[in-house]
């Protein structure tokens, strides 16, 4: 038997001012997952996390809470809770109060709430705060505590919202473990929204990329990754290679003049396709070894490896390689077969968003 | 529903703010001399408010002081503030202290006692007296409009300009000015306004030869209200209108600019 | 040369403007017209008539500040929450009144509150009593509260407006209701605002006597007018020096308590 969503979002749409910000927009979330909402500023995710707390009203379509229509319902009527962006602590209560808030609201003994408190200090490691003031806390700790005040009103679904935008790179990767951590402990629902892919791939159970208020792709972070839907998901996803190509036949793909043997199959006969290979799936050789020659025209050493630009085919390949190649050798580039990833080219905007709807 | 509710609250408390402000705008206009009846339109109290040599000089007296205290404690407040960031922390805290006195004390207070001090050092009060009792009311105005500014300023941009060879003077005028120039500015407007405004201070440190508008409108009221007053106070109104929307025009288009 | 020197315009005023005149009002306060030192003119405050004036000034400025408080918290939330483009327009008109010269507009409302006044032609009109509160206290009250409503609206406003959107949404997300989020949540944060809007309205209120005067029709005695009197008609400039030193230390007392309740209520944010 089908799990049931424990939340869906039935064709939403939603425009601010007159412009469209989700278009008919369909969402089911199961229970325990760890979703993560991706795009660029403007796709709609926020909006969409806005309408499941209850902020925001869609202009037409559901939301659904277990098979219950809570689209009407007020923000604290729901078994909903959020981690705002910019935290939102209220300044005026000091960490103990903060976290409180909500248990109090819902009038729970004190001992329970004492407790409560203890033990959400405790999970976001910032035990022994209780007394101190919001402002003298971190960005990072302020964080935890935002997450902390969340969580302690057992909500069912827990929503983020890029809760770590404000925090440096280091401070950022740290909370990511964290959260996962949270999220094991906690057995409730994380629906987290970011723009930043590294952040989604590393953290969530499935990525839902989306841009202009569509759904571009949803799967795995392995799915999202490796097998990139459209040329908008290649490019956001990583650093990517995407080239005009045409399917010759079956496996067979024809790039800057060059054929390639790929593995995918049934896009027809002398079809124009786009065609994605990262820049880690570029090895590199001597002239003549591969399948195009061509020759480095810049080298930069980025930490793990060497960034390059080669020139070849007319076509300037972004590679990356543990072993760097001075700027101006030349050198030939292959891909194997499995790297190489076909996609369809969308005719129109429209088109594009309507194949994606399916 | 709540919406309509929020609307009749706002129109109540508009009407509550305006009908005073519209009912002498009405009555300004009657021909009679008589607030009860309307007699017919015309200009009468206008022509009489003009040719009335009381209400021009008042007129003029507190437009003349309020330009002359609010330039003078623009001057005096901006090199107070470059001189107070120059002093430790703890003195100019003490000074920036004292600058709150006559801000928080009564007016009723500040008059009397500036007046008694005009009197003890047998200093006759005049025009001269109400200037300096403005200007010493309008210091802290511009000082607290000014300060933050001078706190906010980058530092190194004078020292800067004094790297790449330019005087101090130099530096200040060119460097340093244009950046706290709207404290100076609002500060400036501010001094205006609440000299405009002034009633109390003015009535104890004023002689008997001269009055301002505040004065005037108070000695006359007391008397039994004249219809030149309503059109007095329509002229006033009208002239607040109109530069406040000119001054919100402004500063928006500036603000576009700077966008 | 140190810049310090830029300072001493500024400290000459304050000297002679600000410090040296509470020193002659101090002494004033404490002589008699001879010049000996005397305590009478401050206990002058426990006679009837001018501890009567006191406590109505007293009474009447508490009142006209409770009703400021009452109407511009309101309207600065629904302010705050009109989505109207305009909000800026809106402000704009009720802040609009503050430049309009006070007097002039206390004396608009002698003109609304006559016995044949406006409001009473009207009243008679929709065949209503009239209404008869001009030269009553209740007439000062109305005039404090014109007077000085602007000046609660503005600091208030700014203080709302300045309170994050988020801190409000996510008391209702942890199940706040809507007083619970006024309660714990947006009125102690708009304390800055409450306090300033009450300084600026107590004290003048407490200390006028214009608006007694214009009002209140000479039969509205406030501590402020019994000072006037003093240093106008009545010329006994120690008595009147001393009772506004008495005046002066019940203003400080409740600026004292002002500042109290400003820092209960932002203790913790600070």
């Amino acid at each position: 038997m089908r799990q049931m969503a424990l939340i869906e979002l039935v064709d939403i749409s939603k425009s601010f001012d007159g412009e469209l910000v989700l278009d008919e927009f369909n969402l089911k979330i199961k229970e325990n997952e760890f979703i993560t909402l991706l795009g660029p500023s403007g796709c709609g995710k926020t909006t969409t996390l806005r309408i499941l707390g209850g902020f925001e009203t869609p202009d037409t379509g559901r939301v659904m809470f277990q098979g219950e229509d809570i689209t009407d319902l007020a923000p604290n009527k729901r078994q909903i809770n959020t981690v705002f962006q910019k935290y939102a602590l209220f300044p005026n209560m000091n960490i103990a109060e903060n976290i409180a808030f909500g248990l109090k609201i819902s009038g729970k003994s004190k001992e329970y709430i004492k407790d409560k408190v203890k033990y959400a200090l405790k999970l976001v490691n910032l035990s022994g705060y209780e007394k101190r003031s919001v402002d003298s806390l971190s960005g990072g700790q302020q964080q935890r505590i935002a997450i902390a005040r969340a969580i302690v009103n057992e909500p069912r679904v827990l929503l983020l919202d890029e809760p770590l935008g404000a925090l440096d790179l280091k401070l950022r990767q740290e909370m990511q473990y964290e959260l996962i951590r949270l999220k094991n402990e906690l057995g409730i629902t994380f629906l987290y929204v970011t723009h930043d892919q590294e952040e989604a791939l590393t953290m969530s159970d499935k990525v839902v990329v989306m841009n202009q208020g569509y759904i571009q792709q949803m799967g795995t972070p392995e799915e999202i990754y490796n097998e990139p839907e459209n040329a908008f998901v290649a490019d956001f996803i990583g650093d990517s290679n995407i080239i005009d190509g045409v399917m010759m036949e079956d496996r067979i793909v024809k790039i800057c003049g060059c054929v390639f043997p790929c593995i995918d199959e049934g896009f027809g006969k002398k079809k124009p396709v786009d065609v994605v290979i990262r820049p880690e799936d570029i090895i590199i050789g001597k002239p003549g070894e591969g399948i195009l020659d061509g020759v480095v025209t810049s080298n930069v050493f980025i930490g793990v490896h060497y960034e390059m630009c080669i020139e070849a085919g007319g076509f300037e390949w972004l590679a990356q390689n543990t072993v760097s190649y001075p700027v101006g050798q030349k050198v030939s580039i292959r891909v194997t077969p499995e790297n190489i990833q076909i996609m369809n080219k969308p005719q129109s905007e429209d088109e594009e968003a309507l194949a994606l709807d399916e | 529903m709540k919406k309509v509710l929020k609307g009749i609250y706002l129109a109540l408390i508009i009407l509550f703010l305006y009908l005073p402000i519209f009912t002498l705008m009405v009555l300004s206009f009657n021909e009679g001399k008589t607030m009860n009846a309307w007699t017919g339109f015309s200009f009468r109290w206008y022509r009489e408010m003009f040719s009335n040599r009381t209400i021009m000089e008042a007129l003029g007296n507190t437009l003349t002081i309020a330009f002359w205290a609010a330039a003078a404690a623009t001057v005096v407040g901006v090199m107070a503030c470059i001189g107070l960031n120059a002093m430790k922390e703890k003195h100019r805290s003490f000074f920036m202290g004292l600058n709150n006195i006559p801000l928080l004390n009564a007016d009723i207070v500040t008059g009397i006692s500036l007046m008694l001090s005009f009197l003890l050092f047998g200093i006759s009060l005049n025009y001269g007296t109400v200037l300096f009792a403005h200007i010493t009311f309008c210091i802290p105005y511009v000082i607290l409009s000014v300060m933050p500014k001078f706190r906010q300023l980058e530092n190194h941009t004078f020292e800067a300009a004094l790297d790449l060879g330019a005087s101090p003077a130099y530096a200040f005028f060119k460097v340093v000015l244009p950046d706290i120039m709207p404290g100076i500015i609002s500060g400036f407007l501010l001094s205006f306004t609440m000299s405009v405004d002034d009633f109390v201070i003015t009535h104890f440190t004023r002689g008997a030869g001269i009055n301002t508008l505040s004065t005037l409108v108070y000695s006359q009221v007391k008397v039994g209200i004249r219809p030149t007053l309503y059109a007095l106070s329509t002229v006033i109104f009208a002239a607040v209108f109109v530069i406040l929307i000119l001054v919100n025009i402004i500063s928006n288009k500036r603000e576009e600019k700077r966008a | 040369m140190s810049k310090k020197i830029f300072s001493g315009p500024f400290l000459a005023f304050m000297l002679c403007g600000t410090i040296i005149p509470l020193g002659v009002i101090a002494y004033y306060g404490i002589t008699d017209r001879s010049g000996a030192f005397t305590f009478e003119n401050i206990k002058a405050i426990t006679t009837g008539e001018h501890w009567e004036a006191l406590m109505l000034a007293l009474m009447l400025a508490l009142i006209s500040t409770v009703i400021c408080l009452l109407i511009a918290f309101p309207l600065g939330l629904i302010l705050k929450d009109s989505k109207l483009g305009k909000k800026g327009f809106m402000v704009f008109i009720f802040i609009l009144p503050m430049w309009m010269n006070f007097l002039l507009r206390t004396m608009a409302w002698q003109v609304l509150l006559e016995k044949n006044g406006i409001i009473n032609q009207v009243l008679g009109f929709i065949g209503l009593p009239s209404l008869h509160i001009i030269n009553t206290p209740a007439a000062v009250v109305l005039g404090m509260v014109y007077d000085y409503l602007p000046f609660m609206i503005l600091p208030i406003y700014n203080a709302l407006i300045k309170i994050d959107k988020n801190v409000i949404e996510a008391a209702y997300d942890l199940g706040a209701g809507f007083r619970q989020v006024l309660q714990k949540v947006i009125i102690p944060l708009s304390v800055p605002g409450i306090v300033s809007g009450i300084t600026m309205g107590f004290v003048p209120s407490l200390t006028t006597f214009a608006v007694s005067n214009i009002l209140g029709g000479g039969k509205v005695n406030l501590i402020g007018n019994i000072i006037e009197h003093e240093f106008t008609t009545g010329s006994n400039w120690n008595l009147g020096a001393g009772l506004s030193l008495v005046m002066m230390i019940f203003i400080v007392i409740s600026m004292a308590l002002i500042e109290k309740f400003d820092r209960n209520g932002e203790g913790n944010i600070i």
